[in-house]
């Protein structure tokens, strides 16, 4: 039988990082309880991210470590906070990162499980898949859960060739346990006692599963070199390893401390950490909870060492910023509406026949090479922007998204309408070639200059208040370590 | 080559309204205040004009579309009336419009009236319009001064000086637009300022601050133009003044497709003075203009001008503001009026206030302002943004 297993990793965890001790002081007042636990920080999209545009990050950097991401032919999308209920998200999500539209697409929800059970339904069907899992947790002001959760993304690339990782095997279990719930058109979890979570839901439902795993593979539990799961909590983590004889040490580390939990993504996220630290041989078992639960084995192959090239959870804790500003957090998320002035009643609308036409340029960030001078331009134009060609319709398509770029000039604008004031923006200037006016995100005032280093990331780009609809594109931002462009993307 | 218009129209009567917060007027209130100038100026009845152009640039926050507005405010006599629009530079193009139909031999008295009325938003700052169904998608919703603003860190980059330098030479020439303004009963910002309050004030688009941008301002001018064989026969008082030349050049996505522009300059306002003083007959613009009205909306924008019209040496411009050579005082004033940063900036007006404000100094008619028996000045205008914009230069003189 032919093996199948995991080829690439990429994680994305949001460049903020909220101290968790500026959430327990502004709560103080109503909730004291959570000084207590008002330790460490929480990774916190930024006011023009979401579950997809961190998903678009994610993939972007599992396949930037594939020699050809031409061979991918699924994506799936696992998450409990999609932007869109109808309309594909693991669609837009293929287009952002320029997959061929000819791939099988899925969007799985309804559990914080869907990431691992996307995983296995990956690893059980035929082809290179990339599984995608993404949530930006919203949670209401004051709770237990606005210290715990966070928000990130992990992909994970499936295939039978090149694997860093085979899988063994997976056991599952669906039963209706409610430690938690939102309903369709709830913005916030409901929690239920934690003590019963755990004594009957985690402690009941989660060893029996393991243990079959691992009696179906003809092992025992301390073989297991990397634990990984997610959403427990790191105490009953180590409990739920020792009820199943797996040893403490090999429990990978939850990230409450840097990152928090971040739902459905977090067992990806955390098995991009248990990757990198694995050596050949070394069995990880991976384990989904919710609503029953999902344990998968796989086993490090030789080429495990090429996981240290790739983006996991590790670099990207590194590279946060240090934020404090919980006003703005709860703006971010909606919580509480500030004054934006008279030119945030500015009409959003989308032309969306236009935006069928133009989607190469806006979700893919492609532009153009003139195949007559060979100027790479953005956006693609019918005559070339070299002031010394000027030829008609000799572009060829060319890809943005993983050029390096740099500032030739910039503002950061206090007027104009930013969600997180200023808007910055400005000229850019691509390696190789090119320039183009774009926004930036995630810098902060007196943090951009002349010359500096951008990289390009899909970010929402407005929100039609009136129609429901958010728009994307692609924005600079300062680039990550390490940077997909590093990689050398195959589509770059 | 074409061999121009030079000399071949003159203007015989202009009007200018008040400029401001005109709470208590409407667009149509202002057109009729400065065409009612106008009209006295050149001493004529209404019924000679045959034909009129209308530079109006938000018609959605003003009369609206086409220039029916202007034909029916001014109870025009049914002739050819029509509206422009080019950004910054529609008030100018309204007079050209009306320059080249008498220059043309297809009228012989021509109408050019710019309005505009903002201060109706509601708010500060210009009017936010859409760029379109494609642009909308995926261009940043910029700002003018953001977008202005980037000349700024782009010629910090390209000429090797501090921000600090360059600030101080900004608020040199925001502090001269207030000194001049004050003494223009006609402009929207009349008090004085000093530079240490220029420096010290908040922050709009890094590194603008709020002196560093112009008023928004409600406004319209107008010009009366015909030949000069008939402009001497209703013999005004003063010099004749005429036409020299004007030029208009428009970005053609070279700025802002192609890495040949470092971003530092306007590159529209190179080809178009170039053109402009070619027509004019002009070979040493920094001997012979007397004086210049230029498009301040920001005053990096005011700067970079003086290099872009070759009147500083690239990259020498800041130093010879800071100098005073365009102070009302020093070699070239510019802006003597206030300019748009203090005379006030209605978009469709703001091309004829500037000829308007060369026609009174040239026929010795500026008041406290008045210049030494001035000749030749230039106007112009920048309209859209550094990478992408519309220039328009025009020189006025006396014949």
């Amino acid at each position: 039988m032919q093996h199948r297993g995991i080829v690439s990793f990429g994680a994305y965890v949001p460049r903020r990082r909220l101290a968790r001790k500026a959430i327990g002081a502004a709560n103080a007042w109503a909730n004291p309880g959570l000084a207590s636990a008002a330790r460490g920080d929480r990774a916190i999209c930024a006011h023009d991210e979401d579950s997809l545009t961190m998903a678009v990050e994610a993939s972007r950097l599992a396949l930037s470590a594939l020699p050809d991401s031409a061979a991918i032919e699924a994506l799936f999308f696992a998450s409990t906070t999609m932007p869109f209920a109808d309309r594909q998200n693991a669609g837009l999500i293929a287009e952002a990162v320029s997959l061929p539209s000819a791939i099988r697409s899925t969007d799985a929800g309804g559990s914080l499980r869907a990431g691992v059970g996307a995983l296995r339904t990956a690893l059980d069907g035929p082809g290179d898949t990339i599984v995608v899992a993404s949530d930006k947790r919203l949670t209401r002001p004051g709770s237990a859960q606005e210290l715990r959760l966070g928000d990130a993304a992990a992909a994970l690339v499936t295939g039978s060739e090149e694997l860093i990782a085979d899988y063994l095997g997976g056991t599952a279990v669906s039963i209706d346990f409610t430690d938690h719930y939102r309903t369709s058109d709830s913005d916030f979890d409901y929690q239920l006692e934690e003590r019963w979570a755990r004594d009957e839901g985690v402690m009941k439902i989660i060893p029996p599963i393991v243990q079959e795993l691992l009696d179906q593979n003809g092992t025992a539990g301390e073989a297991i070199a990397h634990f990984v799961v997610a959403g427990l909590g790191g105490r009953d983590a180590k409990a739920v390893a020792g009820r199943c004889g797996i040893p403490e040490g090999a429990v990978t580390p939850d990230l409450h401390a840097n990152c928090g939990d971040t739902g459905t993504g977090h067992p990806l996220l955390l098995l991009t950490k248990a990757l990198q630290s694995a050596a050949p041989g070394d069995l990880i078992l991976v384990l989904g909870y919710g609503q029953g639960a999902e344990a998968l084995l796989f086993r490090a192959t030789g080429n495990i060492g090429k996981a240290a090239a790739m983006t996991g959870t590790d670099a990207m804790l590194e590279s946060g910023v240090a934020d404090d500003n919980y006003l703005r957090f709860l703006s971010f998320n909606g919580h509480v509406a500030m004054d934006w002035g008279m030119r945030a009643e500015r009409d959003n609308r989308t032309a969306q026949s236009a935006f069928y036409r133009h989607r190469q340029t806006v979700t893919s960030c492609i532009g153009g090479r003139c195949t007559a001078c060979d100027t790479p331009q953005f956006p693609m134009s019918r005559i070339c922007a070299n002031p010394e060609c000027r030829q008609t319709d000799t572009q060829q398509p060319e890809p943005f998204a993983d050029k390096p770029a740099s500032v030739k000039s910039f503002t950061e604008d206090w007027l104009a309408l930013s969600f997180n004031p200023p808007l910055v923006y400005g000229n850019v200037r691509f390696e190789g070639g090119g320039v183009a006016m774009l926004e930036f995100s995630d810098f902060e005032p007196g943090e951009v200059s002349v010359d500096a280093p951008l990289a390009m990331q899909f970010r929402i780009k407005d929100i039609d208040e009136k129609r429901e609809f958010r728009r994307y594109c692609w924005k600079a931002v300062p680039p990550r370590s390490p940077s997909p462009q590093s990689k050398g993307n195959a589509n770059g | 080559m074409a061999e121009g218009i030079r000399d071949k129209v003159a203007i015989v009567g202009m009007g200018c309204s008040q400029f401001g917060e005109r709470w208590d007027c409407s667009a149509e209130d202002l057109m009729v205040e400065s065409f009612g100038e106008a009209l006295a100026d050149a001493n004529i009845e209404r019924d000679r004009i045959e034909a009129a152009w209308f530079g109006l640039s938000s018609d959605d926050q003003g009369p609206g579309k086409s220039a029916l507005s202007l034909s029916s405010t001014l109870r025009l006599p049914n002739i050819a009336a029509t509206r422009v629009e080019n950004m910054c530079a529609t008030g100018t193009e309204a007079l050209r419009g009306a320059v080249y139909g008498v220059a043309s031999g297809a009228y012989d008295i021509a109408l050019a009236l710019g309005v505009e009325k903002l201060k109706d938003t509601g708010y500060g700052g210009l009017p936010e319009r859409t760029k379109g169904t494609f642009e909308d998608l995926w261009f940043p919703s910029v700002t003018a001064p953001g977008s202005f603003a980037q000349f700024a860190s782009a010629y910090v980059a390209s000429h090797g000086i501090d921000m600090d330098q360059l600030k101080e030479a900004m608020a040199h020439v925001s502090w001269k637009s207030h000194e001049n303004g004050a003494l223009n009963p006609k402009a929207h910002l009349r008090k004085r300022v000093t530079k240490e309050k220029i420096l010290g004030a908040p922050m709009i688009a890094y590194p603008l601050g709020l002196f560093d941008c112009c008023g928004v301002s409600d406004g319209s001018a107008c010009a009366i133009v015909t030949t000069p064989a008939i402009a001497e026969k209703l013999g005004g008082s003063g010099p004749l003044v005429t036409v020299k030349s004007m030029q208009l050049a428009l970005s053609n996505g070279s700025e802002i497709g192609h890495d040949s522009w470092d971003g530092s300059y306007a590159m529209t306002t190179r080809i178009a003075s170039e053109r402009a003083y070619r027509e004019a007959g002009i070979r040493d613009p920094r001997a012979e203009l007397d004086l210049i009205e230029v498009h301040d909306c920001f005053s990096i924008t005011e700067l970079v001008t003086m290099e872009d019209l070759g009147l500083s040496d690239i990259g020498r411009g800041w130093q010879d503001v800071l100098a005073g050579k365009y102070d009302s005082d020093g070699e070239i004033p510019c802006n003597i009026d206030g300019g748009l940063k203090c005379f006030g900036h209605p978009i469709g007006a703001t091309g004829l206030r500037m000829v308007y404000e060369l026609y009174q100094q040239l026929r010795g008619s500026a008041g406290d302002r008045q210049l030494d028996a001035p000749t030749l000045g230039l106007t112009h205008n920048l309209g859209g943004f550094p990478n992408k914009n519309v220039c328009s230069i025009s020189v006025i003189g006396t014949c």
